[in-house]
């Protein structure tokens, strides 16, 4: 059973972290703004606006830190734009957050053309190496895997855990959540509804961003077309996996990018039987199958897409 | 009683386009004093409200307290003063917990962390103190209506309110949660804090207020000692006029005219039914008491044809039904007056004649070999117009633009065509003006008159008790025996509608 041995190989798991990294960040920062109430679909275009920022502020001789806070930077643009246009004019989430997405890529693909006019093939950078964390690393399977990846995917760890403990623990995140459940609760409080949900988008937004910075920093060491490839989206469906929380949302990463490793490994050992197509399908088709079992009862935030002005009951 | 004013406005004016909702409103509430602020729906008391906290800029006037102009536009700064707020649709967020919820916004938003010990701890003192019993890591979302209600009243006393403003507090209540309401309020009074109570029930007003404010077309009015005045004279001055009460004629009991027998249903989201049994006879009105979410809005779906029955049978006119459709309630004669106006009973961007034809467009009288008969439906909308008294400007306004009494006379006119045997008539006046009550009452009285079997479904206990020939209560999807005219105290409907069983009423 050359499949089952897989998952006992240490390079397995430690793709399906690496592979898992962006897409936490970009879980998180989407959990984020609808947990304050607003969906944003901006997310695939925030990452290709964020893999791009990254990666080029590098290139141009910056160091790669601060590629990750101009990528953060760029995504907290976009969010400012897409929180401006639905949180007080109250636009539809819909159609904002496809316009951010054709926007941002869009914009994207013209300033790489604008900056590297002559290139064929995208120039490569140095990225972000394994930092071996010293005993940790040497706990056997797990360590390889959790603890000797990059610097960003520690951050991403870090990530989590801040989310979760803003969330609940923090006035802050009580607040975050009572705009995305009840904002007129919010507002009764004299809290300003529209400051936490600006707030919320900014900081999704940028998480986003460095979700794309991961790919082109810590992955690929180079930008080019159609990188990101969707994991915008299945960030979205990652959330409503994780039923709005930060923890199962990290499982619900983990899963999709351990169904990712497993299907490029199983199409190594199958000897070009199977369509390697029929491989590529299977993260997408398990995670639909999840979402059956786990999210039909999902309970989501009450007002998520719901615009809220003042006074109005 | 003390007179230092702990609140005052002073000359409030509100525009909103040519439309003036508040017109230089100006009167105050004194320490330990409860005043009622009396008013129909648009009199204005929804926009002082809103003014007095915050969320609107009057564009004329101040609101002071405790001797301090507010500043406009800024709900911080009527909380700061002292000033707290139940709203009418509850502020709170369902997935959060009692204490969370009442936290919201004490503390820093910077602050590292939530401090829950303390927030508990006061939560519980001022919860023993006043009476206000609820488990603060209770979730929202698993309380009762009443409770929810209290840890509004906890969210204003834990930022030490001193003027609490409640906002039609008892319009979701039984009438044992009123009571206890009241018995909190009273209490609060006693410990020096002072209670705007805004409300348009009469006899709430006389319990527990000390003077009333009347609001009527956004002008200040009347103002009257509570114990000078009586609910009539407070109704008059409220509708600028004398309102006639409802006559309830004597009528024949007729024959069985709608019978549901050993019937089933499970409706996707919603209180099921089990083998309810129920029989309408002609000429009579059959009132349906109930805590909303009790099961009515199930009734309501299985004899409007929204649903249909798991199990057993239901009849109109002595004709068992084999489908059961929306179109088969119709055609079977059942006039329908929706619960919501705005989401079921009309389609808001259509034509008012549109509306009206909208039960009806299939029958010949209004298309022609699947053509529309336009000309039919305007004249048809042009007749409701007339015989209902509507306020419309022309058939084909869109109906959104219409008040809400304009649009329930034509959706009552549109349900009562053709003197339809059977007419389920749910909450027929929510959220009309005295007027427009009247009015609806008096139509479904003319039907009764004629011999139509009337389910009347209604959280205003004092409707059903004004029109009902018999009285049901339903509580968790069981329907009561019925009762006669006078047969049941409020009281004793009160104790059904809280789901006590009517063997121990019967025992007590």
């Amino acid at each position: 059973m050359e499949a089952f041995e897989i998952l006992l190989q240490t390079s397995f798991w430690v793709a399906a972290i690496r592979i898992a990294s962006p897409l936490i960040f970009a879980t998180m920062g989407e959990l984020i703004c609808e947990r304050a109430g607003v969906l944003n679909l901006g997310i695939e275009g925030i990452m290709v606006a964020g893999a791009f920022a990254g990666w080029v502020t590098v290139y141009g001789g910056g160091d790669l830190w601060t590629g990750v806070v101009v990528a953060a930077l760029v995504g907290a643009a976009f969010g400012l734009l897409h929180a401006t246009l639905t949180v007080p004019l109250g636009l539809s989430q819909h159609v904002v957050g496809i316009g951010i997405t054709l926007f941002a890529t869009s914009l994207t693909y013209f300033t790489y053309r604008l900056v590297l006019p002559q290139v064929s093939s995208p120039p490569k950078i140095e990225p972000f190496t394994p930092l071996p964390i010293p005993s940790l690393s040497e706990i056997p399977l797990v360590g390889q895997a959790l603890f000797a990846q990059t610097p960003l995917t520690y951050l991403a760890y870090a990530v989590v855990a801040v989310t979760a403990w803003v969330l609940y623990r923090t006035p802050l995140g009580l607040a975050v959540r009572a705009a995305g459940e009840n904002p007129s609760a919010v507002e009764a409080q004299g809290i300003s509804v529209a400051a936490i949900r600006i707030g919320a988008v900014m900081v999704g937004s940028a998480l986003m961003a460095i979700g794309g910075a991961f790919l082109t920093m810590s992955a690929f060491n180079s930008f080019f077309f159609e990188m990101v490839n969707g994991r915008g989206w299945i960030a979205i469906a990652l959330v409503v996996f994780g039923s709005w929380r930060p923890g199962k949302a990290l499982l619900g990463a983990v899963l999709f990018a351990a169904f990712d490793a497993f299907q490029i490994r199983l199409q190594q050992i199958s000897g070009g039987i199977v369509p390697y197509q029929v491989f590529l399908m299977m993260p997408y088709i398990l995670s639909i199958a999840a979402l059956i079992l786990v999210a039909r009862r999902a309970t989501y935030p009450k007002a998520l897409m719901v615009p809220y002005q003042k006074g109005e009951r | 009683m003390s007179p230092t004013p702990v609140l005052r406005l002073h000359n409030i004016t509100k525009r909103f386009g040519s439309l003036v909702a508040n017109d230089a409103i100006s009167f105050d509430v004194r320490e330990g004093e409860v005043v009622a602020l009396l008013g129909e729906n648009g009199a204005g008391k929804t926009t002082l409200m809103n003014i007095l906290f915050g969320h609107y800029v009057a564009d004329e006037g101040t609101v002071e307290a405790f001797g301090k102009v507010l500043p406009a536009g800024d709900p911080n700064a009527a909380l700061a003063a002292g000033i707290g707020m139940v709203h009418q649709h509850f502020t709170l967020a369902d997935n959060m917990t009692v204490l969370e919820n009442v936290a919201l916004g004490t503390q820093s938003l910077w602050a590292p962390r939530l401090d829950r010990k303390e927030a508990s701890s006061r939560i519980r003192a001022l919860a023993q103190g006043f009476g206000l019993v609820v488990d603060p890591d209770a979730t929202i979302g698993r309380l009762t209506v009443g409770e929810r209600q209290r840890v509004e009243i906890l969210k204003a006393l834990y930022r030490d309110a001193r003027i609490l403003i409640l906002d039609e507090p008892t319009a979701v209540l039984t009438p044992g949660e009123a009571e206890a309401l009241f018995r909190t309020l009273k209490l609060l009074v006693a410990k020096g804090l002072s209670i705007l109570f805004i409300s348009h029930k009469m006899h709430e007003v006389t319990a527990i207020s000390d003077r009333v404010l009347v609001l009527r077309g956004g002008k200040l009015v009347g103002e009257r000692k509570t114990n000078e005045t009586d609910s009539r004279a407070m109704a008059a001055l409220m509708v600028g006029g004398e309102i006639a009460s409802p006559k309830v004629e004597a009528v024949q009991r007729g024959s069985v005219r709608f019978a549901l027998s050993q019937v089933s249903a499970r409706p996707p989201a919603g209180v099921p039914l089990n083998n309810l049994t129920l029989e309408l006879h002609g000429g009579e009105i059959a009132g349906l008491a109930g805590v909303s979410g009790n099961g009515q809005a199930t009734l309501a779906a299985l004899m409007a044809g929204t649903i249909a029955p798991s199990s057993g049978t239901i009849a109109v006119d002595g004709r068992e039904a084999r489908s059961w459709t929306p179109r088969a309630a119709l055609g079977a004669g059942i006039g329908r007056v929706p619960e919501d106006r705005h989401a079921v009973g009309s389609i808001g961007d259509m034509t008012v004649a549109e509306n009206v034809i909208s039960e009806r467009y299939r029958t010949r009288r209004f298309s022609r070999f699947g053509f529309l008969d336009w000309t039919a439906a305007r004249r048809f909308a042009e007749e409701l117009v007339r015989d209902y008294d509507v306020k419309c400007p022309s058939p084909d306004a869109r109906i959104r633009l219409l008040s809400g009494g304009n649009m329930q006379k034509l959706i009552l006119g549109r349900a009562l065509d053709g003197d339809p045997p059977v007419i389920l008539a749910n909450q027929p006046t929510r959220g009309l003006d005295v007027g427009a009550v009247a009015y609806v009452h008096s139509r479904l009285l003319q039907a009764r008159k004629r011999g139509a079997a009337i389910l009347l479904i209604s959280e205003d206990l004092e409707e059903i008790l004004a029109l009902s020939d018999r009285v049901y209560v339903m509580s968790k999807g069981r329907l009561s025996s019925p009762s006669a005219r006078g047969e049941r105290s409020v009281s004793e409907l009160g104790e059904l509608m809280a789901g006590r069983s009517e063997d121990a009423l019967h025992a007590a």
